[in-house]
């Protein structure tokens, strides 16, 4: 095969002719957007790029991106991702999911997935309710929702996806938001060029069932004081003037501070790169829920070995030792005998 | 003074070895059969094991037992009963002695008669004493005591030597049916070789137990079975698990495919994952998932990027799988899944066999869901089956259900190794260009455009140009494959579906008739597994001058074309099954034929007697 050089495209060559079927206003659109804009960027072929998602709105996504593409079954798309990206690693993988997706009927295919570092990049969009059902609390909803499956508020607690991610081992944890296309940009971008398994979170509003959810933090006016960039080598800052900070007590936990009140010196920074998951995960803490300062941006990006690399490694290593496989040596590895 | 040894010849023999599941009975039946393959003999093997690893020892429920029929002309079963029973412990005797017929051999190991034994195996007396077993040719052997007695010399410590003994029952059992000595103690060397003591012990005590035959005059006759006349070639004795691994990797390799299988451990099945995960250099992707959704979902994913895709099971796998099988069926994309039947519901008897998955594969699913199901009728064809399995999946696009079972996936037969070039070939074509025009004008790619004469969809995998498109659950548009909502093309399109399988032409197509004299009124149907079983009863009618026919499908769905036809040619049909009567059902539904049932759900299969009783039930006077 000869090579080429990757065709220049646009937008619109990444769009197909379907009609959009989202809520209009739906968060949604603003990350397909994103998306659709990155991709002529990111260096690669509509032909080798794979959409897979599993059931929901945001599960709709493959049928509006002009590469190949699979709508599955609800929660499975982690592991049909990993059937595919790991006999298919010249293909560059993508899978698409909701919160009850991937945390409640998929959560099981959610962490193996990570667990394992398939070279997926996993864009979960958390509006913190069930859509296409019409409106039932999520394994993410706050507790004490009021739903029409709990009209006396929910009773469970909820999951923490990215402090999950991590719990499972993820090399590559982020969180974003659909109100900020450069951000997502930026993630997805990190996202991609990360070797395993990606997991970015998006807070993506729901404006039917769950609308402003998460306005407390993304709302334009409200992001300076309640979103906490994390950007590599930086001090953890935030704030209109920077003037807060993340330190780290003795006992281990992480506080929100006032850098003035501290010696700057305390304030951490921000490096994903660790391989300890200790403080990724404090930080992935520091807000339980939407009310309190919330970090954005890549918690975690450390270097682990690809599960698919590995399966193929030993296939090769397996073929130089023994040579390629012959099925007439196959058929003897059992004893044989011969009848005149 | 010498008692004067005499050898008789037989035809046929069934040994059976039980004993403890820690007693390596399995090994020692397997030892016994390979000696007894190599030196020509038919045969045919049930190993009938214990669900729990180590159940308590000493007791009916940690019995191991492996049953070998061999014999010097063609056979199709492991043997109704075993002419000669092995039992290691007073449980092993106990769990078998039921089945035995009056005057057959019972050897039994002496040393582990102790009232403990007894006690733990739910004997009140002791049955070498009390005349229970009077009917029997019985031997009481010393086997432990005297394998400790002949590994102490080698140093071996007593508590390890004991773990020999079950070579010194293959020893007297090889001496007892004149097998030679130098395959097993080569093959001791050769398996034991890392740990030379245990190697030591083991081939000792075979010597011993061949000796005792020979010099303790308890034995006054030996026995010989000569080879069976079988066509010329090479044969291994191969297991149905094993036959289909490998008649997956041979898919794999007339397709041009890399191999992919997405499983989840479970029994009876795990032995196929076992054997292709040691196959890496055929390209054999083997992924472990994390449960049997991932499992079949992983080898969906596979199947998108252009994989030879297989998921294996069982039943309690199968119900897990059902809603992905449903979405390869929509997406129809090529993918086997092997479903090593065990008895059910739920968790069932998991190392016993049943056939009464065959409606679940076929109904089991939401909605119009057809899949093609095909089901081998020996342990060695498997490896045919798989293949076909493999064929009708990529040259149809579509799931198939190979139904096999634990009687077939762990009972062994001779198999012709065949040649490689006569393997069939499997011809992919994936789609390199488009077939279509956009509204636009401009050309594109229509998933869902049917072969004219397969009714089968393009494949065209990721990494190709300008066919780009996008697979899912939803209904697509008849041609195009965009989604569609519209009754009318659903119609269309589950019609289609129903179509494409209906047509399928597979080598299991034509029906299997033997009707030897060709004027049977009398037909035993069957599928799967039972084959062997219905064979053998079919010929006792005969070798009694009565006359029956044995017809035998391995084509599920669909059926054999002109077999309706054939039936309606018997004034009775009789169909024997593993179940309470499954097949029965499509027979009756599909040809309004009033066949008629034989039902059994013990955890065995059909033994020859059985089969040839229920003939005899429904043979007239005059037939």
């Amino acid at each position: 095969m000869t090579v080429t050089a990757v065709p220049i495209t646009t937008r619109k060559d990444w769009s197909t002719d379907q009609e959009v079927r989202w809520c209009p206003g739906c968060g949604d659109y603003s990350i397909l957007a994103a998306l659709q804009s990155l991709l002529p960027d990111l260096g690669v072929r509509r032909e080798n790029t794979v959409f897979v998602s599993g059931i929901g709105c945001a599960s709709r996504f493959p049928y509006y991106m002009n590469t190949y593409g699979l709508h599955t079954i609800h929660g499975r798309a982690p592991a049909i991702a990993t059937g595919l990206a790991t006999s298919r690693p010249d293909l560059d993988v993508w899978v698409i999911c909701g919160d009850g997706d991937a945390l409640s009927i998929g959560g099981n295919h959610l962490i193996h997935a990570l667990r394992r570092n398939v070279n997926v990049n996993i864009l979960m969009f958390n509006n913190q309710i069930y859509g296409l059902t019409k409106g039932q609390y999520s394994p993410t909803s706050e507790p004490g929702k009021i739903t029409k499956s709990t009209p006396f508020g929910s009773l469970d607690h909820p999951f923490n996806p990215v402090s999950l991610a991590i719990g499972a081992e993820a090399s590559f944890v982020a969180r974003t938001h659909d109100m900020d296309r450069a951000h997502m940009q930026e993630t997805f971008r990190r996202a991609h060029e990360h070797h395993g398994a990606s997991f970015v979170e998006v807070y993506q509003n729901c404006n039917v069932f769950n609308d402003g959810i998460f306005s407390t933090i993304t709302a334009k006016e409200n992001r300076a004081s309640m979103l906490i960039p994390l950007t590599d080598g930086e001090q953890i800052r935030f704030g209109e003037n920077r003037e807060f900070g993340v330190t780290q007590l003795g006992d281990g936990q992480l506080k929100v501070v006032e850098v003035a009140s501290v010696d700057e010196q305390s304030i951490l920074i921000h490096d994903s790169h660790v391989d300890n998951p200790a403080l990724a995960f404090a930080l992935s803490h520091l807000a339980t829920g939407v009310t309190m300062p919330t970090p954005i941006g890549v918690f975690r990006d450390v270097v682990r070995p690809e599960y698919g690399d590995q399966m193929n490694a030993q296939l090769s290593d397996a073929q130089a030792k023994r040579g390629a496989g012959d099925l007439a040596t196959l058929f003897r590895t059992l004893p044989s005998w011969e009848i005149e | 003074m010498s008692v004067e040894m005499t050898t008789e010849k037989i035809d046929r023999v069934v040994v059976r070895f039980a004993g403890d599941s820690g007693d390596g009975m399995q090994l020692t039946g397997d030892r016994f059969t390979s000696i007894s393959a190599a030196l020509g003999n038919d045969l045919a093997t049930f190993p009938d094991y214990p669900a729990e690893i180590r159940a308590p020892a000493g007791t009916l429920a940690g019995v191991s037992a492996f049953q070998v029929h061999i014999s010097d002309h063609e056979i199709s079963t492991h043997g109704d009963a075993p002419n000669v029973l092995v039992a290691m412990n007073p449980a092993g005797l106990k769990a078998n002695i039921d089945v035995m017929e009056p005057g057959t051999m019972v050897i039994v190991n002496a040393d582990s008669f102790e009232e403990r034994d007894l006690t733990k195996a739910g004997y009140a007396a002791n049955p070498l004493n009390d005349g229970s077993l009077s009917a029997f040719s019985v031997f009481e052997v010393p086997m432990t005591s005297i394998t400790t007695e002949v590994c102490k010399e080698a140093g071996v410590k007593p508590r390890d030597a004991e773990r020999s003994k079950n070579f010194f029952a293959l020893g007297l059992v090889s001496w007892l049916f004149i097998r030679p000595t130098e395959p097993t103690i080569t093959w001791i060397a050769e398996r034991f070789g890392a740990k030379p003591q245990v190697a030591e012990a083991n081939t000792r005590a075979f010597r011993a137990g061949y000796d005792f035959g020979e010099t303790a005059e308890l034995f006054h006759q030996r026995y010989e079975v000569t080879a069976a006349p079988f066509a010329s070639g090479e044969y291994v004795n191969i297991t149905g698990n094993t036959a289909t691994s490998w008649g997956l990797i041979a898919a794999s390799q007339q397709a041009g495919l890399p191999l992919f299988l997405g499983s989840y451990p479970i029994t009876p099945a795990s032995d196929i994952l076992h054997e292709l995960s040691k196959r890496k250099e055929f390209g054999v992707r083997t992924f472990q998932a994390e449960d049997e959704i991932a499992g079949v979902g992983a080898a969906i994913g596979a199947a998108f990027g252009g994989s030879l895709a297989v998921t294996t099971t069982s039943g309690p796998g199968m119900d897990l799988k059902a809603e992905a099988i449903g979405l390869a069926v929509s997406m129809e994309l090529p993918l086997v899944i092997i479903d090593v039947q065990r008895a059910g519901p739920s968790t069932g008897l998991p190392t016993k066999v049943e056939q009464a998955d065959l409606l679940s594969s076929l109904y089991g699913r939401h909605g119009e869901s057809p899949v093609p199901v095909l089901a081998p009728k020996t342990p060695g064809e498997c490896f045919a089956a798989a293949i076909e399995a493999c064929r009708i999946a990529l040259t149809y696009r579509t799931p198939v259900i190979l139904l096999t079972d634990a009687y077939l996936a762990n009972g062994t037969e001779p198999w012709l190794v065949p040649a490689v070039e006569d393997l069939p070939k499997i011809d992919i074509d994936f789609a390199t260009e488009p077939n279509g025009t956009s509204p636009a004008g401009e050309p594109t790619f229509f998933p869902y455009l049917r072969n004219q004469e397969t009714n089968a969809r393009p494949w065209a995998v990721p990494g190709t140009p300008g066919l780009e498109h996008r697979l899912g659950g939803l209904e697509k548009a008849d041609g195009r494959g965009t989604v569609s909502y519209d009754g009318e093309n659903h119609e269309l399109m589950t019609n289609l579906r129903a179509k494409k399988v209906a047509g399928i032409k597979s080598i299991y197509g034509d029906t299997f008739v033997d009707d030897a004299t060709g004027d049977a009124t009398i037909a035993v149907l069957g599928w799967g597994s039972t084959y062997g079983a219905i064979n053998a009863g079919v010929q006792r009618i005969r070798e009694a001058g009565r006359k029956a026919a044995q017809i035998h499908v391995e084509s599920l769905n669909p059926l054999p074309e002109k077999l309706g036809d054939i039936l309606r040619g018997y004034t009775t049909v009789l169909i024997p099954e593993l179940n309470q009567g499954q097949f029965i059902k499509l027979i009756r539904e599909k040809y309004l034929i009033d066949a008629q049932g034989l039902n059994k759900m013990k955890g065995v299969p059909f033994q020859a007697a059985e089969i040839e009783a229920f003939i005899l039930q429904h043979l007239g006077e005059n037939q």
